[in-house]
């Protein structure tokens, strides 16, 4: 204390306290007054004033739902447009007894039973006044039934609205998605504010991905009412602002083409313009009708197309990941070239099988090719020669040079919930297992990583950007499935495509692998050359086989009779014309066999159809 | 007779022995019953501007339950053992808020929640009661009035969670915490000029600030500059508020009757608004008779800290009693059109929001300060 200037008086201390608290008395009570003052001026000084405009008709403010965007293909083909629909609504407020009108109307088959739970939801988060829509598309006979008895439903009304429509109603539905009723999870995340007024948000998809821009913006009108909230006269206010249209990549006619070229099978195709990364095709079979997911599906239609053993659902162009096979041949190929690890004379002796020296498991090839060079290899897809440059290459060579290519990450396209896929190398087996033992990398693993089995698993979009970037010669583009939005003034504003890291070789090593694989289809030995036959234009392409069920290393296989679900799942990447490569597609049959049997002629029905062989 | 003794009896000794056992609990029964009055008032009004429903009611009922345990719990505690906790309960909240504005993402919306595994949790509702900690520690044992080094290290300790809960953005909290930390200083006997020259300096800042606003906290200054400028907008709040209060009249127009709350004009009615059903379901008289209560509480709260015995106590009973009031004032002002919107609920009454619990607990404080009283020496 002694060294302190100044000590600590208490009763200083005190007395400035109790004047401090003097002045924020005297202050705090004149805010109190002024605030009085207020409610003295609002309460009884004018309170007529307020008075009137609380006891008289009223203006109540009105969401007005804004124009969904339209959904163009590349050609201006509509893929999703706005029709008007009656739909049955009720204003709980208006309505003496809710479940008992409810019930009535279940009873004519107004409404569905199954609806009635989501019905409850929405009144309970409404807002009073609100009215609650019931069933979101009436045919012309359920809009006459209501007509007829519209006496007795008090605050039961028929309005018209705009609802999605899909004209081409399955045709790309995996890349478009489909709008459903706003529920409980969606409801936490939207704007409330926004989606006043609206019942439907995109679900999946571009009318997912694109949400912000194809909604538009949220109008109002004021409404005139009565004290008792009833509706008597509209003003439009604040007119609500259509969303923006969009112009995809896609093509609808080779969609078709490409979803018709399936035929009955499940699988998919993903076809990309390489000159740019435009996803030309994004087709996954089968598709369903995104049309009823409108309405609200009942439990029933939900079920049987939930639990449809060939899950139409399922996204397999994005979500679905599969072994890729010997489609990685052409880019192992470059791999072992680039590095100098094999020239392009190098050959080896194929018996047929491949042993790893002080092994005795044998490494099967689908048959014995005797000397065998890398063109030979890719020709007539010889196992044994790639099993010989993956184990040079060694698993994180293969790794780092087919990351260039994009496999074993997000493409990055668009929409959401793609697949990564899996790119194995040391480092990746490290994390993906638990258990110590698990983590070690085998060398017989690195070995079946040369015919694209093992842990490799890539999705048909990420099969597709890869040939895309094989045919552009190192170009690479990230793959998009919008080349355009309209903006503010209505014009469609053109995308410039995203490019990425180029693979930078040298020509004649893509000179080899590219020639090679026209020899796939070209060669009196190639895997493929039987789909090729009288094809007007050359293209290229390499066959792949995606084993669902393995065979033990002496077990003998036979197609034939392997039941359907066991049966391999064929591959077939392609790309043309082969001089400038306009198209670069991936085509996956699920337990198609043999990628030469059926996913080749699959392939070459699309491109048969992009070049406009089909309407000679 | 004998009856009528014994009923007599009872009936003289039952308060004594309530008073007994409040005061054993160390809780001060003027401010109980004020604070009791106001809930209850709050309670009745929830009910009509809530849509009548019994579910909104158990849930703020819950609540209520919760800052009670909070206000007992912070009774029991002596003002010495807070003072001595005061830095690092000040240090915790700082931890505390910048791990939210490392987790949060501010670009989107508020990030105000900080996810401890078993409960959510808010640093900014600490930290209402924190900085006054804080402050009315780092004052206790240097001579009064402060020196401007004092004052400085003062400013920072005001200055740092307020900017945090700023930027997250909480401008409401921001501007609770910033009053809670001046009070101190003013009750500390800060000198008027350095008031002067940090209102000077508060308002050549004012253009910086507008700068770094965000999109909706300036078109709040604007619309409350010019309400009838955007009469779909944020206006809307209060040109309603404003009919909902002034069609209340003197008496008001009945309990469940308010036309603009049940009808669902007035926007928010159960939360930041609850202020204007009030007044136009009871009038001015219901609004002046809960105005009279809290002015009530507020000036319990002031007796207690002029009562207390040490520095710290009196300057931290002062902050929080000062505080609330601007809770109060904030709220109304701005419900009445005197002040711009900012979203700061009308204490106590209003729905939801952990707010309640810190309320309480900052009462709870201020009963300790007032029954420990004897136990602390001179």
């Amino acid at each position: 204390m002694a060294q302190a200037l100044r000590i600590k008086e208490a009763f200083v201390e005190q007395r400035i306290f109790a004047i401090r608290t003097v002045v924020a008395g005297v202050a705090g009570g004149l805010l109190i007054a002024a605030l009085i003052a207020r409610l003295v001026g609002l309460q009884v000084v004018n309170y007529e004033h307020y008075s009137t405009l609380s006891q008289g008709n009223r203006i109540r403010i009105v969401p007005v739902s804004p124009t969904r965007g339209l959904i163009y293909d590349r050609d201006g083909v509509l893929l999703a447009e706005n029709l008007p629909v009656f739909q049955l609504e009720l204003t709980p407020e208006q309505t003496s007894d809710v479940d008992e009108t409810l019930a009535r109307l279940v009873e004519i088959g107004l409404v569905r039973p199954d609806d009635l739970e989501r019905i409850h939801a929405t009144i309970a988060r409404s807002r009073h006044f609100d009215s609650i829509p019931l069933r979101f598309r009436l045919d012309d006979h359920e809009v006459a039934r209501f007509a007829v008895r519209r006496q007795s439903f008090p605050g039961v009304e028929i309005r018209s609205r705009l609802a999605r429509y899909y004209p081409l109603s399955g045709t790309a539905v995996h890349a478009l998605g489909y709008m459903g009723a706003i529920n409980e999870e969606d409801a936490a995340t939207l704007d409330k504010a926004a989606y006043a007024g609206t019942s439907h948000n995109g679900k999946l998809g571009i009318e997912r991905a694109f949400e912000n821009i194809l909604h538009g913006k949220v109008g109002h009108k004021q409404v005139l009412v009565n004290a008792q909230g009833r509706e008597l006269d509209t003003y439009p206010d604040e007119s609500a602002l259509a969303g923006r249209n969009i112009q995809l990549t896609l093509d609808a006619h080779l969609q078709r083409a490409a979803e018709a070229a399936l035929g009955g099978h499940t699988g998919a195709i993903v076809a990309i313009d390489p000159r740019s990364g435009d996803v030309l095709v994004f087709a996954s079979a089968p598709t369903f009708d995104p049309n009823p997911f409108g309405e609200g599906l009942t439990a029933d239609e939900y079920a049987r197309i939930s639990t449809d053993p060939d899950k139409p659902l399922f996204n397999r162009a994005l979500r679905g990941t599969y072994p890729p096979g010997s489609t990685i041949k052409p880019l192992l190929a470059l791999a072992g070239l680039a590095t100098g690890t094999v020239t392009e004379q190098d050959s080896i002796w194929c018996p047929g099988f491949y042993r790893l020296p002080g092994h005795t498991h044998r490494y099967r090839d689908w048959r014995s090719h005797g000397r065998t060079d890398l063109r030979k290899a890719i020709v007539e897809s010889c196992d044994v020669y790639f099993y010989q440059l993956a184990r040079d290459l060694q698993i994180d060579g293969i790794h780092d040079f087919l990351a260039k290519f994009g496999l074993g990450e997000k493409t990055g396209i668009e929409i959401a919930g793609e697949a990564a896929g899996i790119l194995p190398s040391r480092e990746w087996k490290r994390n993906a297992f638990r258990n110590r033992a698990d983590q070690v990398w085998f060398p017989g693993e690195t070995i079946i990583a040369g015919i694209g089995q093992g842990y490799m698993l890539t999705s048909p979009l990420q099969l597709a950007h890869a040939t895309a970037i094989l045919a552009a010669r190192g170009k690479a583009f990230r793959p998009r499935m919008v080349s355009a939005i309209e903006n503010a003034d209505g014009v469609l504003e053109q995308i410039e495509p995203e490019g990425l890291p180029p693979v930078q070789l040298s020509d004649d090593t893509w000179d080899t692998v590219l020639e090679s694989m026209e020899g796939v289809l070209r060669a009196p030995t190639g895997t493929a050359r039987g789909s090729a036959v009288g094809a007007p234009y050359r293209y290229a392409g390499k066959t792949g086989t995606a084993q669902v069920y393995s065979i033990g290393p002496d077990e003998e296989f036979d197609g034939g009779e392997v039941p359907e679900h066991l049966r391999d799942h064929a591959l077939f990447l392609a790309f043309a014309p082969i001089d400038e490569p306009e198209i670069a597609l991936a085509v996956l049959v699920e337990h198609g066999g043999g990628g030469s049997r059926t996913a080749a002629p699959v392939a070459r029905a699309v491109l048969d159809a992009y070049f406009g062989v089909d309407e000679t | 007779m004998m009856l009528a003794d014994q009923y007599e009896y009872r009936e003289a000794t039952s308060p004594q022995l309530l008073a007994r056992f409040l005061k054993a609990i160390h809780v001060d029964s003027h401010l109980l019953a004020g604070l009791l009055a106001i809930l209850a008032i709050g309670l009745v009004v929830l009910y009509s501007a809530g849509g009548r429903s019994e579910d909104l009611l158990m849930k703020q009922l819950v609540r209520i339950g919760a800052a009670f345990a909070a206000l007992i719990v912070f009774a029991q505690l002596p003002p010495i053992l807070l003072r001595r906790w005061s830095p690092w309960v000040f240090f915790a909240g700082l931890v505390m808020l910048t791990l939210v504005l490392l987790t949060g993402d501010i670009g989107k919306g508020a990030q105000r929640w900080l996810d401890l595994g078993v409960v959510r949790f808010q640093p900014s509702e600490l930290m209402k009661l924190a900085v006054p900690m804080a402050a009315a520690w780092y004052l206790h044992d240097r001579p009064l009035p402060p020196d401007l080094p004092a004052l400085a290290v003062l400013l920072l300790i005001v200055v740092v969670p307020t900017l945090m809960i700023a930027i997250q953005p909480d401008l409401g909290t921001a501007l609770l915490i910033a009053a809670s930390g001046v009070f101190v200083a003013w009750l500390a006997g800060m000198s008027a000029r350095v008031i002067i020259f940090g209102g000077a300096a508060g308002v050549a800042l004012a253009p910086a600030l507008w700068y770094y606003m965000h999109d909706y906290q300036k078109q709040r200054v604007l619309t409350f500059l010019n309400p009838e400028s955007d009469p779909l907008g944020s206006g809307y709040h209060i040109i309603q508020s404003k009919i909902a209060i002034g069609s209340g009249g003197l008496f008001g127009k009945g309990w469940l009757n308010g036309s603009q709350s049940q009808l669902e004009f007035l926007p928010e009615p159960d939360t930041d608004f609850i202020f204007a059903v009030m007044g136009e379901e009871f009038g001015l008289l219901g609004l002046l008779a809960l105005l009279a209560v809290y002015v009530f509480v507020i000036g319990r709260g002031m007796y207690i800290a002029v009562q207390a015995r040490d520095t710290f106590s009196r300057l931290l009973a002062g902050s929080i009693s000062l505080t609330f009031f601007v809770y109060v004032i904030v709220n109304t002002g701005m419900v009445t059109g005197l002040l711009p919107v900012v979203g700061i609920p009308l204490p106590l009454v209003s729905y939801g929001g952990t707010s309640i619990v810190t309320l309480m607990a900052g009462f709870g404080i201020l009963m300790s300060i007032q029954t420990h009283r004897k136990f602390l020496p001179k």
